[in-house]
């Protein structure tokens, strides 16, 4: 077995095209368990820890590129005002240790359709940078998961990093679990406001086989809120709006009973996680209007 | 593979780590540091915890080869020619050590904590802790040894 260190970020994709059956670790909160456990014999490993290029935040055009290597410690702590609804979620991952280590690449890595920062994500329209030594592409999140721990990550291909829209409404995340901390979301929904171009993002975890949006949802509420003028007069949102919202939200699931919870408790707990994250953001978006 | 590390302040070369062990097997089966504790082996219950380049990680989820190089403090590291850190004293003081198995990880992850918040309240102290589990003394006491450590 070889341990692969690549200290540059043109070094890590020579390594990941000349030996394709290396497993990659970054934070290897994912990959250590399952070496612990016998269930992945590397016969290489390709450490992206020391790719510095990799945990760098930068700005461009209204958007966030957030690093692949930039831990849920650093999102916590550097984003919450530009994307507040991928650091909401990046709080509420693992315990500090876990957070101080596993990073948002590592989970869409992963591709777990519980990976806490997919909701988001796809709530905000964010893009995956994937690269090979010989092309470099962006992929809707939408687009990444093709099956549960599946994506389109090719054998020669890293992920570089996430393009996410700078937040300009509110946004929240919510996850069902058992307590707060170290749990895998039994759902989670995420929701974000994008009044600047009349748009509503969502994200749901933990209920598909893949992280999915709520279209049909986003839909309804965009039409609402435009064909009302809502976006400008920012009324209070009548009971039966907020109803058809989290009705459509629930319908867009595709759960299955697990062990965490079953498909009929999915279904229900995303109604109601979506009722309450459309109050909060339209609450916060009216700003303390009576 | 060969990895290079500081260790509680010493240089250490190890020889014969395999590429998949992690840096909880690099400490306790190649330097015979014992103080980190080896439970779950998949990030659940935090007694493996030690300091990474200043930074409080599970170390049975960190691949011995990604320390190459860098500083590893133990709970060994934290006490001071036999004087311990006012954590570990408020500890004791407190009764918040049973069997002792989860000690070693909540008093780093505890020590963590008043590195960056002096004065914690409860929903942080928490907070902080909620990696470590204790199978014995239900935490309170944990939580009590954490405030009086604060007051020092
Ligand atoms: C105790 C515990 C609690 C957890 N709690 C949560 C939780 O609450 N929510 C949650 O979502 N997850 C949770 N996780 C899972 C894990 O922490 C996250 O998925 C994390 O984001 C993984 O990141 P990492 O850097 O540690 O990934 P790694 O383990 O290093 O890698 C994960 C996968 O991604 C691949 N990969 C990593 N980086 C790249 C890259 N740049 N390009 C291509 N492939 C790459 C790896 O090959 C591997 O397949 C938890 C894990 C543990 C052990
Ligand atoms: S042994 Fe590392 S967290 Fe349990
Ligand atoms: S004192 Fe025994 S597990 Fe905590």
């Amino acid at each position: 077995m070889s341990y692969l260190r690549p200290t540059s970020w043109a070094e890590a994709l020579a390594a990941r095209a000349e030996y394709p059956e290396a497993v990659v670790v970054a934070g290897g909160t994912d990959v250590m368990v399952e070496i612990n456990f016998g269930r992945l014999h590397p016969s290489a490993l390709l450490d992206l820890s020391r790719v510095g290029e990799l945990r760098a935040l930068g700005r461009e055009d209204g958007h966030v590129r957030v690093g692949s290597g930039v831990t849920y410690q650093s999102i916590m702590r550097d984003l919450p005002g530009e994307l507040p609804g991928l650091a909401a979620a990046a709080r509420t991952v693992g315990s500090p240790p876990i957070r101080n280590r596993g990073t948002i690449g590592g989970n869409l890595g992963s591709a777990s359709p519980a990976g806490d920062c997919h909701p988001p994500l796809l709530a905000c329209g964010a893009e995956v940078e994937i690269a090979s030594v010989h092309t470099s592409r962006t992929t809707p999140v939408a687009d990444f998961f093709v099956g549960p721990k599946r994506s389109v990550l090719g054998p020669d291909e890293l992920i570089a990093a996430v393009w996410v829209p700078a937040a300009t409404g509110p946004q929240t995340f919510s996850k069902v679990g058992s307590r707060n901390a170290m749990v895998i979301a039994i759902c989670s929904f995420a929701l974000a406001l994008h009044p600047d171009v009349g748009r509503v993002g969502t994200g749901i975890g933990s209920a598909g086989p893949v992280p999915l949006r709520a279209r049909a949802a986003e839909q309804f509420l965009e039409g609402h809120l435009g064909e009302t003028g809502a976006w400008e007069s920012r009324p209070r949102l009548g009971d039966a709006v907020v109803d058809e919202f989290a009705r459509l939200v629930a319908g867009a699931a595709q759960p299955i009973d697990d062990v965490r919870g079953s498909a009929d408790y999915r279904r229900h707990a995303l109604g109601v996680v979506a009722r309450r994250s459309l109050m909060w953001c339209w609450d916060e978006f009216r700003g303390g209007r009576p | 593979m060969r990895v290079s590390l500081t260790v509680n302040g010493v240089d250490r070369v190890v020889d014969g780590v395999e590429e998949h062990e992690s840096l909880l097997h690099l400490l306790r089966e190649h330097l015979d540091l014992f103080g980190t504790k080896n439970a779950c082996e998949q990030g659940e219950c935090g007694s493996c915890s030690v300091y990474l380049d200043g930074v409080l990680v599970c170390s049975c989820l960190v691949a011995a080869g990604q320390a190459e190089g860098g500083t590893v403090t133990t709970v060994e590291g934290l006490s001071d020619d036999g004087i311990l850190d006012p954590v570990q004293q408020a500890f004791i003081e407190a009764g918040a050590v049973q069997c002792g198995f989860c000690t070693p990880g909540f008093v780093l992850a505890a020590h963590d904590l008043l590195r960056h918040v002096p004065d914690p309240d409860d929903a942080q102290i928490r907070e902080a802790l909620s990696g470590n589990l204790c199978r014995c003394t239900g935490y309170q006491k944990i939580i009590d040894a954490v405030h009086r450590a604060a007051g020092r």
